[in-house]
Order: structure tokens, then sequence, then C-alpha cells
């Protein structure tokens, strides 16, 4: 009893701001202590069950000769090259499939969207029926179908689709000329640039003049017309400046030339557009979200549908549009790793086939989070970045 | 003389009934015109070999026979479809059983029903969600009685549903909690539950579902061993709750702090604010998300065919490759994307029309 009667007097005289604070203390210190508990078994437990089973631990392994084949590699590798390696052509492969599924699923879904709040009924609905469609079945689904239809639909290489000559379409990929540089090649390269920073100029001269006076000069199109005519004047004044290594079929596959294998293709098809689907929602939205007033308002005061498009509805929609995709960005960069179920040798796949070769799943899937956890944060800093740009200044 | 109006001429026989409506919305601009056109010419050359292949020209014998789906038949073979139906819906459980998974899956649906059409009270629901997995996976599993029936023969639409229902149903919970900790005051706490939602956010599911048919094997102690099925579901639970805990954030940060204020000035408990004040208008707002969660983790079940487990989609994938019966993909993904389309259609609808009546 004196315990208690102890007990109460202390807690009336520890002040009430105190003791909400002592209170709290305790619980985190109770929180600490049963995950550090929880932590340790679980070590110990790792620990036991690794010894028991033979399985190392550390990242010593990376440095091993991985001994496994790579099927779709951007950089040079060959089996003898070490698992860190082949982990690294992975990572690249991952990179390459986000950006051009990123860039493409954009493209695709600002179509879609603007499709989809066209004032022809029929496209509209065209629209509406792609996006439910796609929003509502699995992307893995969508990945086997596509799959399926590369490898399927396709015919085999003799008896390949040319839609141009020089391109063939087979079973074994899609395969294109590859351009080969010649020294020349380097003024073609040379006129781009200066194009383009001439474009930039004078679209900055165009932007301060109409400021100033109020006058207007077509920038856009000298800038377009500047980046298309220059490179065209030096590649027509240079020696071939590039020449094309044709596909040619030997035996029963086709040599040399570009080649993009059936699990890319697939793979991004059905990434870029389930992920154009949700993009186009996105773009929609955001379009909706603006108001009649706003376009009544810009129409009143006599600017074209281009310019009302440009300057009032795509700044006050790109607000509502940008947060949403990002979204959908990171969960493409996600989703991409799925091609592990079509073969596709991304970062999942290859650490995949690493943990069924050497069992060590613990520091495959640490690296998993780390590249995918990087990524996430890149794209989620530039479209933050980007969403700074277009917010509404407040006053 | 009274001044006495003509009646009002009618419109103008190009602006109403269909020839307006198709003036209107078809051709009201020369790009619209253009637009129009390659769309119908697109439809036309689209969709009648479309209908063609899958009703006209398919086979629909219910049961195969000689000359079902021969070769030179250009149309679906369905009756690949029929076949495989029972392999598809419930995977290979036993043949003699079936009428527990089919018993379980209308008691499912009559719950469903209930629940849409709200015939019970909310907390009756509520309770009736979260007690009725426990008998009905006994009915499945077999137990008290009835025969055990092995968890590596579950298969097909029954284990994707599955899947997905306890998926949801463990998660929320788990996800209130965590989305609870995450506004915590006490730093611990807040920083346990960010860190834990934002690393479960940041990896693929297939990530996970590796982690958990690979890894929990070796963090717990020996002797104490979840079959894969069991696994998967862990994985899936954990992936899931994390995302409910964002769309339960955003229901408690819509709530006004006014409401907080209030309920302890009537001398509630901090836990009771929560449970009593906070916690019914946050879920009540983020119902329609919630929803959202349903359609994406039914989608996201499908990635279960992975890590080994045959759900509809890998048996669909399985039934594609049997020898007797090659050169059917396409039909058994069209039939599996209607299955799934229907379902996750039906669910966002069924979640839109919360939102617009803005009550559950």
């Amino acid at each position: 009893m004196p315990l208690l009667r102890l007990a109460s007097v202390l807690k009336k005289l520890t002040p009430p701001f105190l003791k909400s604070s002592v209170t709290s203390l305790a619980l985190q210190i109770i929180v600490v202590a049963l995950i550090f508990y929880a932590a340790h078994g679980l070590l110990s437990n790792t620990q036991e069950n690794l010894e028991a089973r033979n399985i190392a631990s550390g990242f010593g392994f990376l440095s091993l000769e991985s001994g496994m084949p790579i099927g779709n590699s951007l950089l040079p590798y060959s089996p003898i090259d070490s698992y860190g390696y082949a982990f690294f052509i992975g990572i690249t492969n991952t990179l390459y499939v986000a950006f051009f599924g990123i860039v493409l699923a954009t493209l695709i879904g600002i179509i879609i969207g603007i499709a989809r709040v066209s004032n022809n009924w029929l496209i509209s609905k065209l629209a509406e029926i792609y996006v439910e469609v796609l929003r509502n079945i699995p992307l893995l689904l969508l990945l086997f179908f596509t799959y399926s239809l590369a490898l399927v639909a396709l015919p085999i290489p003799r008896k390949s689709l040319t839609p141009l000559p020089g391109f063939f379409l087979n079973n074994r990929g899609i395969y294109f000329p590859r351009p080969v540089f010649e020294p020349g090649f380097w003024f073609v390269a040379l006129a781009v640039l200066v194009s383009i920073v001439f474009a930039f100029v004078i679209h900055r001269y165009a932007t301060r003049l109409h400021r100033r006076t109020g006058r207007v000069i077509p920038s856009l199109w000298l800038g377009f017309i500047t980046m298309v005519a220059l490179p065209a004047m030096t590649w027509w004044l240079i020696e071939p400046p590039i020449v094309w290594n044709f596909a040619v079929l030997k035996g029963f596959n086709f040599k040399g030339g570009l080649v993009i294998r059936p699990e890319f293709t697939a793979l991004m098809t059905g990434l870029v557009f389930y992920t154009a689907a949700f993009i186009g929602e996105n773009v929609r939205s955001g379009i909706q979200s603006v108001s009649v007033g706003q376009i009544n308002a810009s129409k009143a005061l006599g600017l074209p549908t281009g310019v009302t498009m440009r300057k009032v509805v795509l700044p006050q929609a790109l607000r509502v549009i940008i947060p949403a995709t990002t979204n959908d960005y990171t969960s493409l960069v996600k989703n991409s790793s799925l091609a592990v179920a079509i073969g596709y040798p991304d970062m999942v796949s290859i650490g995949g086939t690493i943990i069924g070769q050497n069992d060590q799943a613990i520091e495959i899937i640490a690296m998993w989070m780390a590249v995918y956890m990087t990524i996430n944060l890149i794209i989620s800093l530039v479209m933050n970045w980007f969403n700074a740009k277009v917010q509404l200044i407040g006053r | 003389m009274i001044y006495k109006p003509l009646p009002d001429l009618p419109p103008p026989l190009e602006s109403v009934g269909l020839i307006g409506w198709i003036k209107e919305n078809l051709f009201s601009s020369k790009l619209n015109s253009l637009l129009t056109i390659i769309a119908t010419v697109f439809l036309w050359k689209a969709v009648p070999p479309l209908l063609s292949w899958a009703i006209f020209d398919a086979s629909w014998a219910l049961s195969s026979t000689e000359n079902a789906c021969s070769p030179e038949k250009h149309g679906a073979c369905w009756t690949f479809i029929f076949e495989k139906f029972r392999v598809l819906m419930f995977g290979l459980y036993p043949e003699q059983y079936l009428w527990r998974p089919i018993l379980t899956f209308v008691i499912f649906l009559t719950v469903c029903s209930l629940t849409i059409f709200r015939i019970l009270r909310t907390k009756l629901l509520i309770t009736l969600w979260f007690i009725l997995p426990l008998p009905l996976f006994l009915l499945i599993n077999g137990g008290m009685g009835l025969d055990i029936v092995e968890q590596s023969l579950w298969g097909g639409l029954m284990l994707s549903i599955e899947l997905a229902a306890i998926g949801i149903l463990m998660s929320i919970p788990l996800g209130i909690v965590l989305a609870l900790g995450r506004r915590s005051d006490l730093i611990v706490v807040k920083t346990l539950c960010i860190s834990a939602i934002e690393s479960i956010r940041g990896v693929p599911l297939i990530t996970i579902l590796f982690m958990a048919s690979v890894m929990l094997p070796i963090f717990l102690p020996e002797g104490m061993n979840f079959n894969n099925l069991l696994r998967v579901q862990i994985g899936i639970i954990l992936f899931s709750s994390a995302y409910i805990a964002e769309v339960v954030r955003g229901g408690l940060q819509a709530i006004p702090p006014g409401q907080i204020e209030a309920a302890s000035s009537l001398g509630l408990k901090r836990w009771k604010v929560t449970y009593l004040v906070v916690l019914p208008q946050a879920l009540h707002h983020v119902i329609p998300s919630l929803i959202g969660r349903c359609v994406a983790l039914f989608k996201d079940t499908s990635l279960v065919i992975i890590v080994g487990l045959l759900d509809f989609l890998g048996m669909i994938k399985a039934s594609a490759q049997d020898p007797e019966w090659l050169g059917n993909d396409t039909e058994a993904y069209v039939f599996c994307a209607l299955i799934y389309w229907i379902i996750c259609f039906s669910m966002s609808q069924y979640g839109k029309s919360i939102e617009r009546r803005n009550q559950w």
C-alpha cells in the first residue's frame, strides 16, 4: 500500500506537461526494446538457418564468375563476367525499359486523354472503351498476351514481313538497318547542335519581342525548319555520313542489323498501353478540372484555339495531372519487374537467377530494394521540381 | 387590332433529331469529320472479323468431339474453355468435394450483396466480414469432420478470389494501425511506421512475393514452417497494408481538427476520440479509394504465378500449354481478360456510384 500511495503522490507532484511526456517516453522505450528483441531473434534465427543450409552471406559473390547467359543486353556481356556485372546489366535493362516506357506511355496517354474529352462522340467513346478495358485487366495477362502475339502471330524468319526495305518482322525479333557512323557524321551532329542552339535563341528573342512590342514571330516554325534543314543540308553536302548495315537472312536466322527481341517488344507494348490508360485518365481529369469559364473567357478575348489550349487550359490542367502521373511513372518502373514472367532479363529476372544459383536471397533483395527506391526517388524529385514550376504562385 | 405573334417556326431540320445529333457530335469541324471517317473505317475493318471469330465462326460445342475445333476452322474454340472450365475455376480441387468451394462462393456472394444493398447494420456487417473467413477456410480446407484438401491442390479463380479477399480483409486493420502510427506524436512509432510504409511502397510486389516465399523460411526459427500459400498470403497482406495505410491517411487528414478538439473537450480519452470520432468519419471518406485498392489487389494477385501458385491466370497459362489443346492461347487469354474485366469493372463502377452518391 505505501508503494501505491508513493506513486499517487509522485503523480500529483509531476507537472501535467511532463506527465504525458513521461508516459510517451516510457512507451517509446518499450517499443524500441520490443523491436530490438524481435530483431535479435530474427537475426539469430537467420544466422542459424543460413549455417544449417550452408548459404554464404555478404556481398563477396558479386565478383565471382556468373556463368549465366543473358539474352538481351545493351552492353557487351558474356557468361564469364561476374555476378556483379550481370546484375548491372539487369539494372541497365530495367532503366532502358523504364525510360522508353515512360516516354511512350506519356505520348499515348496524352493522346488518349485528349481523345476522351473530344467533342467527337465516336472518338471519345473509343478512347473510353480503351481506358476501361485496359484498366480492368491485370498487366501480367496483357504481357502474356502480347508475348504470345510476338511469338505466334509473327512468321518464322524465312517468311519475315518486310514493311519497308531493310526492316524485317519475324518471331525472332524486329530487325532494323544498323547505322555505321563514318567520320563525316560528326559534321552532321555539329549541325544538329548548332540548329538546336539557334532555335533556342530565336525562341528567346521572339518571346522577348512579343512581350515588349506585341509583335509575333513564328519562332516555333522557324526553329523547326532550321532543325530539319541545316542537318539535311550538311548530310547532302558531305559524303554519306552514315552507311547502313542491313540485316540479311543467313540459314535459319538473320545476321547483322539492329534487332529488338520479342521479349522486349512484348514487355514494352504491354507496359506502354497499360500505363497509357492510367495517364489518359489523369489527362482527362486534368483537362476537365479547368472550368469552362476560363475557356470561354479566353475565347472572348479572341485567343485562337491553339493558344487557349497552350496558355490557358494546359498550365491549369498540369497542376492536376502531374502528381497523379508521378505515381503512374513509379508504378511503371515497378511493373517493369514483370519482365521476369516473359523472360526479358531485367534486374528482377537476373537477380532471381542468381538466387537460384547461390541462394543468397537477402543480399539480392536488398539490392533490388536499393535500386528501385533510388529510381523512384529520382522520378519523384524530377516530377516534384516540374510540379513546383507549374504550381500557381500564391500572393 | 391586337398584335398576335405568329407561331414559332420549327428549328431547321439539320439541327434536331438524329441528323442534328450527327452533325453536332460527329461532323462539327473538318478535323472531326476526318477523325470520324478514320474511326468508322477502322471499326468497319476490325469489328466484323472480330465478331465472326468470337461468335459466328466459333465452336460452341460443350464437350470435345471429333471435329469441334479442327484447324481448318477460323473461329475461336470455346470448347477448349468449356473442357477446362473446372480447372480454371477450382484448380485441381478434388471433384467429389466441389460442393465445398461452390457453397463458399455462394456464401461469399450473399455477404457481398448484403453489403452492397445495405441489408444489415454496419456493425453487424463488419463483424460478419471479419468472422466469416474462418468457417469458410474450414469449409474449403477441411477439418472439423470434413476431409482435408491439400492446399497445393487449390487453384484457379477460387484461389485468386481467396488471396485478394483475405489480403484486403487482413490488411485493413493493419493499414489503419500503420496510418495512425504515421500520425503519432511518438517519434519512434512514427519513424517505424513511415519506414515500413515507404519501403513496401517503394518496391514491386514481385520482390515482396520473392521475399515471402524465399526469405521468410530463413527468418523463422527451426520447425516453424508455413506452406507456400500462407507465405504468399502474408506477403500480399503486408504489401496491401502499406497502400491501405496511405489511403486511410488521406481520410484522417480530411478530418477537420475541430472534430478532435470538440471530442476532447467533451472529456473523451484520446483513444476514444480516435475510435469513436476520427476513424468512423475517416473510413467513411475513403470507401471509394478502398474499393479502388480492392480492384488493384485483385489484379495484382495474378503475380503469384511467378512464385509457383496456380491462380486463375496460372491455370489459364497451364491450360494453354496443354499438349492436347495447343494453339488456343488467344481463346484462353480472351476468356481470362473477360472474367477479370467483369469483376474489376463492376467493382470500380460500384466504387464510382458510392462516390457519386457521396454516401455508403
